[in-house]
């Protein structure tokens, strides 16, 4: 007969950090938007660190630091390795965090025009030529993607952490996920151009679902081939211009759409 | 649905005896799936009357398009069906297979299993019989092995109970290459009613005992012999009006000789690997079966969903990594798998010749010129051999 075991202590609860870098807060407000799932989830952790959402901070370290928005500013980049060291996993989460963001759009242009053309007194800005995801800066444990993330995978990392298991976040294309939604196809149908057959699934197929092309907030797919996709787009008859635009959002800066839009944007510079 | 062909009885359904066969298909409890009109697609939906059932349509479908257009507005069935295919039906997306509450020490089951449908298909056609008949040699029906004993019950239950009350093709889709296939236009066995459009209705064909049971309870008569000659001339005319071919002849043997075909690297230029093809294929039988577990509410779950061999991650095996890691091994195993690798398999070709991977492949990649491609390069020529994995930026986990 087994020895009578004793009876494990109820763990501490983990504890939760939520960090903004550059962003429009719309990834911390998916959390806050998580309706009745957020009672469950301050029960299942210590939210330790959340400005958005509480006042009382509780000092370091914690076991799970999401961070929302990219690294635009050198207080910035200062910031992150020092919560990269306060936490046991840190995982990026939205577009700005995973690739740069909409921000990312200034790694094309002049910062400097920028600033000038904004403020006031450019001379008291201080901010880096680039907007670059966390994972150019610290190593990140794991990756959400989307503009803003989608609440089930928000919920989905949680669970899957808190017990230990590999979170279940596909990394194949739209299209998988469309198809099993049973909608129709607007690129086969109407001949719009959809970004969904290079893009990571993960958002439901909501745009397909309201009859207009993927545009690709939720980054590349695992080995996206944008060259065909691209063609194809032409053939649709859509201009070079167009393309470039289209991969130019909240991607941007992600390095297989940043390679397709110079493409495009050299094609359409020799034309 | 009884495997039996009863009789093959003919008979004449007028019009007007459309909507109470519908009406007696739900009356014995069946929900009625029937080809609609949704949005720009032909949907396969259920439906409480004839009158919800798609009519006065034409489809043209091609490479990577397709679209709708007004046609006689008398007329039901000159269309094929969409995207969809009984799969979604038999085999659906998304199967949730288990739930689990942890109650003390242990794991209790707290799930029922899924409620089975009793379906009645009405207005599919000969290339998804010959599907149904396929996906039975991989799901198991009457008493055949079964590759995946536990899911695949519920296709089992849901396909036993089934009714198919098959159309004809007189118009095949513009992708459709059923004749090369031997599975079409016109359904030879797996049905229970059969019907061939005519102007003021149907020749009616019995093809099984329950088929039979319900014919006693339709208004129908016995056809003329011009009624019988027109359906027999409709149907030529389809076969004959095929766009696509496909020449079966030494094909499997052919594909046997292609690993290294330079052909593959050439498709691959194009293919997305978006994986549409293996989603709107009816035969393509791949899932993955995903654990969830709640946040604090105790419950697991474990759901089974559609996956790809498209998919990179789909091909991840534990140990040692993705088994195919170009886009061109990927396109290759699933060609591959269609038309020579089912054979070994199962002893059939796994495709009908139903055009769906054609028309939904958001770039046209056309299944039929492929496959007449391949193998067809003089050995010691300049044979390009698939490349190895590497060098490609992967997305994180
Ligand atoms: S609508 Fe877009 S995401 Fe959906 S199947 Fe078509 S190309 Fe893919
Ligand atoms: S491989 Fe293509 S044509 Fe053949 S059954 Fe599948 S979808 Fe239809
Ligand atoms: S072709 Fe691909 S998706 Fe279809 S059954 Fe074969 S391995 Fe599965
Ligand atoms: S053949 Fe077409 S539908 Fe299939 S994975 Fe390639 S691009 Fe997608």
């Amino acid at each position: 007969m087994l020895a009578k075991r004793p009876i494990p202590k109820v763990p501490p609860k983990s504890r939760l950090a939520v960090f903004k870098f550059s962003s429009c807060d719309g990834c911390q407000l998916s959390l806050l938007n998580l309706e009745e799932h957020l009672l469950e989830l301050v029960d299942a952790v210590e939210v330790a660190y959340f400005l958005e959402a509480r006042r009382r901070e509780l000092p370091p370290p914690y076991d799970v630091g999401l961070v929302e928005g990219s690294i635009s500013t050198p207080h910035e980049a200062q910031r992150i390795r020092q919560v990269r060291r306060d936490c046991r996993y840190l995982v990026a989460i939205g577009a700005c965090a995973s690739s740069g963001g909409i921000q990312a759009l200034r790694n094309w242009a002049d910062i400097g025009e920028f600033v000038g053309a904004v403020y006031p007194n450019p001379q008291y800005i201080r901010t880096l030529d680039t907007a670059t995801p966390i994972a150019a800066h610290v190593f990140v444990d794991f990756e959400l993607r989307g503009c803003p993330v989608n609440h089930a995978q928000l919920l989905e990392l949680v669970s899957a952490l808190l017990v230990g298991r590999r979170p279940n976040v596909p990394t194949s294309s739209l299209c998988l996920e469309c198809k099993r939604r049973g909608l129709p196809c607007v690129l086969v149908t109407h001949g719009q151009p959809c970004l969904g057959p290079a893009v990571q699934a993960g958002c439901g197929a909501l745009c397909p679902a309201c009859n207009r092309g993927c545009y690709g907030c939720f980054g590349p797919m695992e080995q996206p081939n944008l060259n065909s996709l691209g063609d194809r787009f032409l053939e649709l008859g859509a201009s070079h211009r167009q393309i470039k635009h289209l991969l130019r959002m909240f991607n941007a800066y992600q390095e297989p759409f940043k390679q397709a839009s110079d493409h495009h944007e050299r094609l359409e510079q020799q034309k | 649905m009884s495997q039996t062909n009863a009789s093959n009885q003919k008979y004449f359904l007028p019009r007007a005896g459309l909507e109470p066969l519908v009406r007696i298909l739900r009356q014995r409890g069946y929900t009625v799936l029937a080809p609609t009109r949704r949005d720009e697609i032909i949907s396969l939906a259920p439906v409480e009357s004839a009158d919800q059932i798609a009519r006065g349509v034409h489809d043209h479908q091609d490479g990577g398009r397709y679209r709708l257009t007004q046609a006689d507005p008398e007329i039901m069935f000159e269309y094929v069906l969409g995207a969809d295919s009984p799969k979604r039906y038999l085999f659906p997306p998304e199967l949730p297979l288990v739930e689990l509450r942890v109650r003390g020490n242990r794991f209790v089951p707290t799930s029922q299993p899924p409620a089975i449908a009793q379906y009645a298909f009405l207005g599919i056609r000969a290339c998804e019989l010959a599907a149904i008949k396929v996906q039975d040699r991989v799901f198991g029906h009457a008493g055949q092995d079964t590759l995946c004993a536990d899911a695949a019950e519920y296709y089992r239950r849901t396909r036993r109970q089934a009714l198919v009350i098959a159309v004809n093709c007189t118009r095949p889709g513009g992708t459709c290459f059923c004749a090369s296939m031997g599975t079409g236009p016109a359904a030879t066995e797996g049905f229970d009613l059969s019907l061939t459009e005519l102007r003021d209705g149907f020749l009616l064909t019995v093809g099984s005992q329950a088929g039979a049971a319900l014919c006693a309870e339709l208004e129908i008569r016995a056809p003329t012999s011009t009624e019988e000659g027109l359906a027999e001339m409709k149907l030529a005319a389809a076969r004959s009006h095929m766009q696509r071919h496909l020449d079966t002849r030494g094909l499997k043997e052919r594909l046997e000789q292609t690993i290294d075909d330079p052909n593959w690297e050439r498709v691959a230029a194009r293919c997305l690997s978006c994986g549409n093809c293996t989603m709107v294929c009816p035969t393509c039988f791949c899932f993955t079966v995903s654990d969830s577990s709640g946040l604090t509410d105790g419950v697991y779950g474990r759901t089974r969903r559609w996956e790809s061999c498209f998919s990179h991650q789909f091909s991840y095996v534990a140990g040692s990594g993705p088994v195919r890691s170009t886009i061109a091994a990927r396109y290759r195993h699933w060609l591959r798998h269609k038309l020579c690798t089912w054979w070994d398999q199962f002893g059939v070709s796994g495709c009908v010749g139903c055009g769906r991977c054609i028309t939904w492949c958001p770039v046209g990649i056309d299944l039929t010129e492929e496959a007449s491609r391949l193998g067809r390069h003089v050995p010691g020529a300049g044979v390009v051999p698939i490349p190895k994995a590497g060098g490609t930026k992967e997305a994180l986990p």
